[in-house]
């Protein structure tokens, strides 16, 4: 479905509109294999008790011929393509004061489809008050700031948890995916970041080479665009989808090399029929649960036969799915499962979908100890509004509203949501574990 | 009943590792303009969908259709081509009527067996929505005479031989050749002879809807069928018809016979489009891939009868050519798990089965000793055939064996024990097409 608000405003209209003060979004520069990871240099700031992971950092970046600077100087025209903000040594208020009007000055300077990026560490349990307020205050920062942004830019932040180094590998990871065009609809989100290591230098072309991956749900959609997006990336992929879908199933699959399977995920053997189908490939190593459906319907109006199915597809499945992989002693899994922004701030109409979507992001939380015990992680990705068939069939007015709520003014494509999963997906963010990334473009509802 | 598997042949074996067909739909409806080459490719694209085939070189693809335009010279190859398979798979055209995708079925096996591929497809595909339509011989005969002529004045002379009457189109017609009669004539011929009632045959009908419904419901079609065009399921298939339903339909073959008329458009089966495959490897191929292996398609044997003068019913050479197989497998029908007798009419299993129990026919026309036996019924189409999931000609013979494979896989799964079956399709022409499957 194509946003005609997006191309008219960045058409010949566009100062028409500029003048009129109407919204402005901008068009988002997306991933495309081997162009530059950033729009323009990068810009590493930080306060003084942060410089040494600052060197770390700038160090990282110049490993991926980034034009790094230290420095803002004054080059006229000179757009930076991100800012870097390390905060990982702040222990006061006081002491972020000095990088943060740093980064004021440099906000006019930030090109479009530009990063402002922070590292800084989480607040942990038993930190010091004023420590837990320094750490905690960036928050605040980021969320701000990705509403101050224009132009496609975005505000986002790295969490370091359980004293993960500035270039551990996962954080190393989620730097590149944060400053790259792969989370180009990811704005205001602050990803908490375990330490981690990986064996050997990562192909950051091809991050998932080698690997096994399931896809539910991937007959069309955002589905689709992940098992498309896993076999870019290098994995060989499992397509699943009702049998009803079996013909667009049937096509992903021979586009990317995979191989379809037409199951019911509800099915007890479900798991099996799983294993069963990747085992000719290697194994499984990437399981995402992305299959879901809805049945909106006031509560005060809602029957059975809208709310057992709602449950039994988009969260029950996945329970024991996951469970009988587990028990089947399967190492290493890295679990993906699609939650919903609804999943954080409700919606109107949609109790069951609410529940199982809330109920996801609880599973990932809780099941990342389990998952990391044989060796994988389990995570979930919390789309925003993204242009499918699907919310095609929403009304006008409702569609129009819910691309403008966004800090990017725009609904996300499916291929957003299909990035962010391959990232988590991948070796390098083995330290990612039980969280909820939003995908969202800063959807103003909820966290 | 035989519970050892069957001596290990002199050659490899060859194996079944799959199939896929598109849900089969009447004749008019959902396939109307979809080509036979339209068909019969995305039937092999679900295929190579399910075995993660794309850009793999098969040993061969061998297939059919019964009703094909002249332009369709190389259907299979060119399907091959529209598909995701490496084009440097090579492909063959069969046609043997309604036996062509069994029939292509054994040629493709045989080079398993014999060492000359490792893989292979075999299929078959029809369309009566799509079918050829010929022009008349003496428009031909005019045309191409045209076409000959060297001088305007020959080819003007040429063309003025063509009358109005020579215009109308001729449409493809599944009538026999040298008899004129229809299938459903000649069948009607058969079951007058048997002595089959009306009810017999409203009772095959019934249980093949039922089967076939159960069947799907069941989820057995999950990874033997891909949706097309919309299409999910066999668009044939009433789920909801009943005995008396069926007891209401008009009879519409065997008016002119003496014996009351008893074929109906309910218990004979409709013209249908689709499109099948099945894969076949060598056990080595398939082992090396790690992909599942279902059943082993053990051996086959076709026959004719004498239909033209009269000697035999059109439809029965599988009557002949079922004993020669078990005899030469060392097996007898009570050793066979899984009958699937294509039901051209729901006659014609019962005309086969009324000849095997029959003594008499057995010594003279079979020459046996007596009786072959009698075939249980609580084994036959256990799934559904013809008469509910329809009938595109060449696409049955891939539809049975993929169902076949799967039936005795399962049931050796669940047993333990070895399991076979029996496939038995008849074909116009007096032919008829053979095989066993036995799980791997």
């Amino acid at each position: 479905m194509t946003d005609s608000y997006l191309t008219l405003a960045n058409g010949t209209l566009k100062p028409v509109f500029k003048k009129l003060g109407l919204p402005q979004p901008a068009i988002l520069r997306r991933y495309r294999p081997g162009s530059p990871l950033t729009v323009g240099p990068v810009l590493v700031v930080a306060d003084d008790a942060s410089a040494a992971d600052a060197d770390a950092v700038a160090k990282t970046l110049s490993g991926w011929d980034v034009d790094v600077r230290r420095e803002a100087g004054d080059t006229p025209g000179e757009r930076f393509g991100a800012v870097v903000l390390v905060l990982t040594g702040a222990r006061t208020p006081e002491d972020v004061s000095a990088p943060v009007l740093t980064v004021a000055r440099t906000l006019r300077r930030l090109a479009g489809n530009g990063r402002v990026l922070t590292i800084s560490r989480a607040v942990a349990d038993g930190d010091a008050p004023v420590l837990a307020a320094t750490r905690g205050g960036v928050d605040g920062l980021v969320r701000s700031l990705g509403k101050e942004l224009r132009g496609g830019s975005t505000s986002n932040g790295i969490l370091l948890t359980d004293d993960a180094a500035v270039d551990s590998a996962s954080a190393v990871a989620a730097l590149r995916f944060f400053l790259s065009a792969k989370s180009a609809y990811v704005d205001g989100q602050l990803l908490p970041v375990g330490p981690a290591e990986v064996a050997g230098p990562v192909d950051w072309e091809h991050p998932l080479a080698g690997k096994v991956g399931v896809v539910t749900g991937a007959a069309r959609g955002i589905g689709a665009a992940i098992a498309r997006t896993m076999a870019r990336d290098g994995a060989k992929v499992v397509v699943i989808d009702v049998p009803q879908a079996g013909e667009a199933l049937a096509a992903v699959a021979n586009e990317i090399g995979g191989v379809a399977l037409q199951l019911d995920i509800t099915a007890q053997d479900a798991a099996d029929k799983i294993l069963a189908a990747t085992k000719p490939l290697g194994g499984l190593d990437i399981l995402v649960h992305n299959a879901g459906i809805t049945r909106d319907k006031l509560l005060a109006n809602m029957t059975a036969d809208k709310w057992d199915p709602v449950i039994a597809v988009n969260l029950t499945a996945q329970l024991r799915i996951n469970e009988r992989l587990l028990a089947a002693g399967v190492e290493g899994l890295r679990i993906v499962s699609l939650a919903s922004t609804t999943g954080f701030a409700g919606n109107r109409g949609q109790t069951n979908y609410g529940y199982t979507k809330a109920g996801v992001i609880a599973n990932a939380a809780a099941g990342a100890p389990v998952l990391a015990a044989a060796g994988g992680t389990t995570n979930a990705v919390a789309p925003g509004w993204i242009e499918t068939e699907m919310t095609a069939k929403v009304p006008a007015l409702t569609r129009t509203v819910a691309r403008r709520m966004p800090s990017l003014g725009q609904g996300g494509l499916p291929v957003d949501i299909a990035e962010a999963i391959c990232f988590l997906a991948s070796d390098p963010a083995a330290g990612i574990n039980g969280q909820t990334l939003r995908v969202c473009g800063q959807h103003m509802v909820g966290k | 009943m035989s519970t050892t598997p069957s001596p290990v042949p002199s050659t490899r074996e060859a194996v079944i590792i799959g199939g896929n067909r598109i849900p089969f739909s009447r004749a008019g409806k959902k396939y109307v303009r979809t080509s036979n080459q339209d068909m019969f490719t995305a039937a092999l694209e679900g295929l190579v969908a399910r075995f993660g085939l794309q850009g793999e070189r098969l040993g061969e693809v061998a297939g059919g259709a019964v009703l094909k335009h002249s332009k369709n010279f190389n259907l299979v190859r060119e399907s091959v081509l529209g598909s995701s398979l490496a084009p440097t798979t090579p492909a063959y055209d069969v046609q043997q009527a309604c036996a062509t995708g069994l029939e292509a079925a054994i040629a493709v096996t045989n080079k398993i067996k014999l060492g000359q591929i490792e893989s292979a497809v075999a299929g078959g595909t029809d369309t009566v929505s799509d079918a050829p339509i010929v022009v008349s011989d003496r428009l031909r005969a005019a045309l191409l005479d045209a076409n000959h002529a060297r001088t305007t004045s020959a080819k003007i002379k040429a063309l003025l031989a063509i009358r109005p009457k020579d215009l109308a189109p001729v449409s493809p017609s599944t009538g026999e050749p040298r008899t004129h009669l229809s299938m459903g004539e000649h069948q009607a011929v058969t079951t007058a002879k048997w002595g089959i009632t009306r009810e017999a045959q409203d009772e095959i009908a019934f249980a093949s809807h039922q089967n076939l419904a159960r069947a799907w419901e069941a989820g057995f079609f999950d990874d033997l069928v891909t949706p097309y065009k919309g299409l999910t399921r066999d668009d044939n298939l009433r789920p909801d018809t009943s005995l008396e339903k069926l007891a209401k339909l008009r009879p519409v073959f065997g008016a002119s016979l003496d014996a009351p008329a008893t074929m109906t458009a309910g218990n004979s089966t409709p013209l249908t489009d689709g499109a099948s495959t099945v894969l076949f490897s060598s056990r080595e191929w398939a082992e090396e891939r790690e992909l599942p292996i279902l059943a082993k398609f053990v051996d086959a044997e076709t026959a004719a009868v004498d239909f033209v003068h009269g000697h035999e019913g059109l439809l029965m050479a599988p009557a002949a050519a079922v004993p020669r197989l078990l005899a030469r497998n060392g097996l007898a029908l009570e050793d066979i798990d899984f009958f699937e007798i294509h039901e051209a009419f729901a006659s014609t299993v019962l005309t086969t089965l009324a000849a095997w129990e029959d003594e008499e026919y057995c010594r003279t026309e079979l020459g046996l000793d007596g009786a072959f036996g009698k075939v249980d019924r609580s084994r036959l189409n256990v799934n559904g055939s013809s008469l509910a999931a329809g009938h595109p000609f060449a696409a049955t013979g891939g539809r049975i064996i993929a169902t076949a494979a799967k039936l005795v896989s399962t049931k050796a799964r669940e047993t333990g024990q070895p399991a076979r079956a029996l496939i038995s399709i008849c074909a116009a022409g007096g032919l008829g097409a053979v095989a066993l499957v036995e799980s791997a």
